[in-house]
């Protein structure tokens, strides 16, 4: 009889629910019945894979984009990807995109008051190496205003999109930076209840992958589901 | 050692800057095996309002029912040109619009075949989470005793399966809808 690992489900409270009061957009656009459990098949183990020809040096240095340099400070922001058993994840796709110093970012939908940065487009993306390993060279984005409720500012933030190895472990989340003073009062940061997950969306400076003289470090390691320890029949 | 996978957060309005690189609405290359079908729809959030923020992913077996991926054991082809992966932006409208092939059938775990279907990924502002859910194909003999259709209640069922458009060869309908009577089977996956 052959058999069929599945992946991991999350840990009751480490990922958000899809209803929260808090964030408005959510009270309109949240599933209302429960979800279906699904065991996983393989087409769930199963996902897209790209190839890793398709990566540059500009994709992943967000700062050599245009004719100038970008305004702001120059950041490097690394770290690993691993399944939860601390397996390097080889060679899967991260897309990232932010806004730009001034909080402001390079989308028709953003009319916030901040200037556009010409030398500044925003967006990248890189493949692991064979030890989960990836590395972007940007600016440190800028904090910003939106609609959600009276006074609400976003904490500064890079947007994560990681495919994994299925169609499984497919991952979109939100980087942070350490003592964000908004934080606290960010109703999308908050929506996780479990503390300790939500903390580890916050990066880690890192002294060493600065660049002396250049740019500083930041780290984030990111954990995709791990393999079930029990096979299903196929 | 045992971490904890990391926490999803919402795409938020603005993800088309880091993801329209991928965007992809024509899966299958001229050439690759297979009948071709075009399936659109719309996301409409809880009013019946189309929403013009979200993004579609989509993975599909070719139509010999294989996965391009090293963990698919079949002894069945690949084909060049068919990777079937798709990413679909929503219009101002909520509209999506996509063209492939039909997949073949796929194992499921009680060893029978699955009925074709298309496993689709929802990221839109509002959601901090991706939703899962599949699209099925009409008239297919084998939906009846689908693995993934079964665990859900009958009533509910038809909202996988994409609808024929009366006169309109190889064009399936098919919609997401977040809340309300027509809500959308979503899995947990």
């Amino acid at each position: 009889m052959s058999e069929l690992l599945g992946y991991r489900r999350a840990l009751a409270g480490t990922q958000p629910d899809y209803l929260h009061p808090r964030y408005k957009s959510s009270l309109k656009r949240a599933p209302a019945q429960p979800l279906v459990h699904l065991p996983h098949t393989l087409s769930e183990i199963t996902g897209p894979v790209f190839a890793p020809e398709t990566v540059n040096v500009k994709a992943c240095d967000l700062t050599r984009q245009h004719s100038g340099e970008p305004l702001g400070e120059r950041i490097i922001v690394s770290g690993r990807v691993m399944d939860e058993d601390g397996r390097p994840v080889r060679k899967t796709l991260l897309e990232v995109w932010q806004a730009n110093a001034a909080g402001r970012y390079r989308h028709k939908v953003d009319q916030h008051q901040a200037p556009l940065d010409p030398n500044f487009s925003g967006h990248g993306y890189a493949m692991t190496d064979s030890e989960g390993r990836y590395r972007f060279i940007t600016v440190r984005p800028g904090e910003y205003p939106w609609g959600n409720h009276h006074n609400a500012w976003r904490p500064a933030h890079v947007h994560f999109s990681v495919f994994g190895p299925a169609f499984a472990t497919r991952l979109v989340t939100q980087m942070y930076f350490p003592g964000d003073p908004l934080l606290p009062f960010d109703p999308i940061y908050n929506c996780t209840a479990d503390e300790s997950a939500r903390q580890r969306l916050i990066s880690v400076f890192d002294w060493e992958s600065t660049i002396p003289g250049h740019a500083l470090g930041y780290k984030f390691d990111i954990i995709l589901n791990g393999r079930d320890a029990t096979p299903m029949e196929k | 050692m045992t971490l904890r996978a990391t926490t999803s957060q919402t795409v938020g309005p603005f993800f088309s800057i880091g993801m329209e690189r991928l965007n992809c609405a024509e899966l299958a290359a001229p050439g690759v095996a297979g009948e071709r079908v075009t399936i659109e729809g719309r996301v409409l959030d809880a009013d019946g309002v189309g929403v013009p923020d979200a993004i579609l992913e989509l993975w599909q077996a070719n139509s010999h029912g294989k996965y391009a991926h090293p963990e698919d054991w079949q002894e069945k082809p690949v084909e060049a040109g068919f990777q079937g992966y798709g990413r679909i932006p929503t219009d101002e409208d909520g509209k999506f619009r996509f063209t492939t092939i039909k997949p073949g059938a796929v194992p499921g775990p009680d060893g029978k075949l699955q009925a074709p279907h298309i496993a689709v990924s929802v990221f839109m502002r509002g959601l901090m989470r991706r939703v899962v859910t599949r699209i099925y194909f009409p008239d297919e003999a084998g939906n009846a005793g689908d693995f993934a259709l079964s665990l859900v209640e009958a009533g509910r069922r038809g909202t996988l399966i994409a609808r024929k458009v009366p006169g309109m060869d190889g064009l399936l309908k098919w919609d997401v809808i977040m809340q309300g009577p027509q809500e959308t089977v979503f899995f947990d996956c």
